[in-house]
């Protein structure tokens, strides 16, 4: 066969796959165009959902890193309506970076409380999670916990926790500078270093597992994991890790749980502002909210509206009063002390 | 053309001046990203180096070094023995083992490291059986080694990564081992000392051709060094950036890795430039038959990597994806997905062919004009290699910025002029992702067509111009034809690559757009993994039949160079049709 030939072949079948893919249906009236750090699973039921009450079309771009980016990069010409991030770092990120616009909405406030928005509408929270304790039900009997007895030795050799760099945690530090200053914090994190049975990394849901596999007996995750791993979404393996544990809500010594939200903005050149609001509204009726609590296992922001049965089961939330902003401010200081206490190496 | 009458010197007119064009459009398109990158670098990274210099950096450079130290050792010692023995050896399974033993090339660094967390955690089945075989409770009094260190980092990449070593250096043992070894064996040496003292110097070009593209790979690696605790400077390059919002800092550290790496290639060169290994004595090895435990000990040798880099992770995918398909079915995007990561992969390789012949076409018309013309046009096929060693995020990121400052043009001096706007044309758009696959992979393109021109003559054009063949007819009529394996096992090399990449088609695609490798991670890192099964075992399959293609074209290798015995030495196509280069090189 030829060069030629096979050349010829070769790009008639991409044509064709690529002609086969772009359908001239995309041309419905309203739509609007999300991006999203948030897995296109968790959200995909919201979304039919809004499509199915309000007819307007959503176009999905699930990033991870450089969503800000990508968008800031394309300017005017975006097309991005709106923007939606787990970890309120990533939330604040868009605002600094200019990307998005104010929203005045009635809906809107009245649904989110105040602590969970911006006052000028510049960022929404939708959903929040907690920071919280999977403790070994075999290995340990604990009725309450606090953040700061994960660096008391006692548990040397016990603890399993993500990399100290993953937003998750870096997030849960900076909440902690925010309270206890930078000293204070990195006396803590040196002391959790120093506990863990194994290298800080993998995810949320190793910790269970590895408590399940004897490597540890403490560690700290995400709540909604446990209603993930629980309710057999994650399959049949994972309802063993999370029967494996018990889940305790930890607090600060003064304060309460560290809770992390997932939220969205409008872009500032969003070519459909109207629809973006409007999808932004849908997210916190009741019906979203209910959605956000069953499918996700994620504490819904709207009053009235009831957690999954597993997630009540942890006890009632008791949030930290520490500012979301201040949170954000910390960041880059919550992650240098990482870096400086060698949390990951 | 050829009807014109053959000319009296050597034409020095407007093709070669075009082809060079073209090579420098071609640098061009690789470098406007870097360039981006650079002016990214250039922005304000206030406070970012004091910290990475004194809590960031050296540790990321230790773990850097060691985890390359580590795999590079291992592939180099299990690419090139593996070649030896089943070049040098004949032994039960061996035609079977030897193209098998490429196998692993179709494997995702990230699915490894996913699926050996399940099968050797303490909970997965290795460590639940041994428990139970020795009567042992607690996993704690067990003492398995946990996979997530540095150890099983290393060991990991090394079991997928070592097919580029044993690809490039079968390729080199297969052609050229023959004459000089039946001379070290007339004079008294044994295979394994012929191995260690003729062997390996000769194929010292592959071995490092094989290993350099290894530890790029390892280098940029964010999937599996990331999972398993590794902080190595791509991961501190991540954190500088989404943790503590420098993109700047990012940058810099991204172009400082990418300083080193040049470096090191341009160092090798050097070291290499005054050794002349194309004129090995062609000629094919005869197996030595192997009996007894010998033979069984090869058989085992040969069948380890291919258990542990291939079979037993497709296994488990297997069985995972078994379980999910029960439970819910073959979802209906998966067919999307593996029709846009097909097509996409077709046309990437398609148009990374394409614009590395442009260079290569520069390079070939360059050597007839003598060394400083070489040099000036090697510069740019090294230029346009660059991609390779670009972590991809970065390298999505550096591409974004030209293509939206373009779109962005257009629509502005349209508006302005017509009224209308044309949106994004290219950024968000299959182009960038195709834009992005092509300055990544060119490197592998350029490097396996370099290596195949090398090994024609310069006399084979002369001749061709007394023919009356020049510029066009000769590139047509006499290179790419000659070419065509080298340009083959490339696109295979690069077919599979593009339907691994993962980071930078996250960043670049277009909105309702998936591919089985975004499929795959928006599953795992939901944490649902077994939905994840499917897209992964979907990438191995697809990658899977094009590695059997390279191995049917090396095994094709092995057929043709049958007359070179009797014409060792005068013909010079037993060694261009026999050097398949089924061997992947990088272009630096």
């Amino acid at each position: 066969m030829s060069i030629n030939r096979i050349v010829r072949i070769a790009c008639l079948a991409g044509i064709a796959g690529f002609s086969a893919g772009v359908s001239p249906a995309a041309l419905a009236a309203e739509e609007v165009t999300l991006y999203t750090t948030r897995e296109p699973g968790l959200i995909k039921p919201l979304l039919d959902a809004f499509t199915e009450k309000s007819g307007v079309q959503v176009k999905t771009l699930f990033v991870k890193d450089g969503l800000a980016e990508r968008v800031a990069t394309e300017g005017a010409n975006s097309p991005a309506d709106v923007l939606m991030t787990v970890d309120f770092g990533n939330l604040i990120d868009l605002v600094d970076k200019g990307v998005v616009q104010p929203v005045k909405s009635d809906a809107l406030n009245a649904a989110i409380p105040a602590n969970l928005r911006d006052a000028d509408g510049r960022w929404f929270a939708l959903s929040t999670r907690a920071r919280v304790l999977y403790a070994s039900k075999d290995r340990t009997d604990l009725k309450s916990f606090t953040y700061e007895d994960l660096a008391d030795p006692k548990w040397k050799g016990k603890v399993c926790i993500r990399a100290g760099q993953h937003p998750y945690n870096t997030a849960l530090i900076a909440n902690m500078i925010a309270k206890d200053g930078a000293a204070k914090t990195e006396e803590w994190l040196k002391g959790v270093k120093a506990n863990l049975a194994r290298k800080a990394g993998g995810g949320d849901r190793d910790v269970a597992r590895d408590i399940l596999g004897g490597i540890c007996d403490v560690g700290l995750a995400n709540s909604y994991y446990v209603g993930l791993m629980r309710s057999g979404a994650g399959g049949p393996d994972q309802v063993k890790w999370g029967e494996a544990i018990n889940v305790i809500l930890p607090t600060f010594e003064k304060g309460g749980t560290h809770v992390n939200v997932s939220g969205a903005a409008v872009a500032k050149n969003a070519p459909h502002a109207a629809n973006a609001v409007k999808l932004l509204e849908f997210l916190v009726s009741d019906e979203a909210q209910e959605l956000y609590a069953k499918a996700n296992f994620e504490y819904p922001v709207k009053a009235g509206v009831k957690a999954d049965p597993i997630i009540a089961s942890f006890g009632e939330l008791k949030i930290d009063p520490a500012e979301l902003t201040a949170i954000g401010k910390n960041r880059k200081a919550a992650s240098e002390l990482a870096d400086k206490v060698g949390f990951d190496n | 053309m050829s009807s014109r009458p053959p000319p009296r010197q050597m034409p020095r007119g407007a093709p070669e001046r075009g082809w060079r064009l073209a090579g420098m459009a071609v640098a061009l398109i690789v470098l406007a990203p870097i360039l981006a990158i650079v002016a990214v670098a250039s922005g304000a990274a206030e406070g970012v180096w004091p910290h990475l210099v004194a809590y960031v950096l050296p540790e990321a450079i230790r773990q850097t070094a060691i985890l390359v130290a580590g795999v590079g050792i291992l592939v180099v010692t299990m690419g090139t023995g593996l070649a030896w023995l089943v070049v040098a050896y004949d032994f039960p399974g061996r035609r079977l083992l030897e193209w098998a033993l490429l196998l692993p090339l179709a494997m995702p660094t990230y699915i490894v490291a996913y699926a050996y967390l399940d099968i050797l955690h303490p909970v997965g089945p290795v460590q639940s059986l041994l428990r139970a075989a020795l009567g042992i409770t607690s996993p704690r009094d067990l003492g398995f080694p946990d996979v997530r260190s540095m150890g099983g980092c290393i060991l990991l990449l090394s079991f997928v990564l070592y097919p580029y070593v044993y690809a490039s250096v079968r390729a080199t043992f297969l052609v050229q081992a023959g004459g000089v070894v039946e001379a070290s064996h007339s004079l008294g040496a044994g295979r394994f000392r012929t191995f260690l003292s003729i062997a390996v110097p000769l194929a010292r070009p592959a071995i490092v051709a094989g290993t350099t593209l290894a530890l790029l790979e390892t280098l940029n690696d964010i999937g599996a060094s990331e999972f398993l605790g590794v902080r190595t400077l791509t991961v501190s390059i991540y954190t500088t950036w989404i943790n503590r919002g420098s993109l700047a800092g990012a940058a810099q550290i991204a172009l400082f890795m990418l300083a080193v790496v040049m470096t090191l290639v341009v160092v090798e060169r050097i070291a290499r430039r005054h050794a002349d290994y194309a004129d090995a004595e062609p000629g094919r090895l005869k197996p030595k038959r192997l009996q007894g435990w010998a033979a069984v000990t090869a058989t085992a040798m040969a069948a380890l990597p291919v258990l542990v880099g291939f079979l037993i992770p497709v296994l488990h995918l297997c069985n995972e994806a078994y379980r999910r398909l029960r439970f819910a079915g073959f979802s209906h995007n998966l067919v999307d997905a593996i029709r846009n990561t097909a097509s996409l992969a077709v046309v990437a390789t398609v148009v990374t062919l394409v614009l590395a012949t442009a260079i290569i076409v520069a390079l070939r018309l360059a050597a007839q004009r003598g060394p400083r013309e070489v040099r000036r046009v090697g510069m740019l096929a090294r230029l346009a290699s660059l991609g390779y060693a670009v972590p991809g995020t970065v390298l999505a990121i550096g591409l974004m910025v030209p293509l939206a400052t373009i779109d962005n043009a257009i629509d502005a001096a349209l508006r302005a002029s017509l009224g209308l706007s044309t949106g994004l044309i290219f950024s968000g758009t299959v182009f960038a992702l195709i834009y992005a696959y092509a300055m990544r992979f060119l490197a592998l393109a350029i490097g396996g067509m370099e290596a195949g021109l090398a090994k024609m003559p310069l006399t084979l054009d002369d001749a061709a111009r007394t023919l009356g063949a020049y510029s066009g007819g000769l590139i047509r009529r006499i290179h790419l034809p000659l070419l065509w394996p080298a340009m083959a096992s490339a696109a295979i090399l690069i077919f599979v690559d593009c339907m691994k990449e993962l980071p930078a088609t996250l960043l670049l695609r277009p909105l309702d757009f998936e591919t089985l490798a975004t499929q795959l991670y928006a599953e795992a890192s939901r944490g649902t993994y077994e939905d994840g099964a499917v897209a992964a075992l979907l990438i191995v399959l697809v990658g899977f039949l094009p590695v059997v293609g390279l191995a049917r074209l090396s095994r094709h290798g092995f057929v043709r160079p049958r007359r070179s015995s009797s014409r060792r030495g005068s013909g010079t196509d037993s060694e261009i049709d026999g050097d398949l280069t089924a061997g992947p090189q990088p272009g630096f």
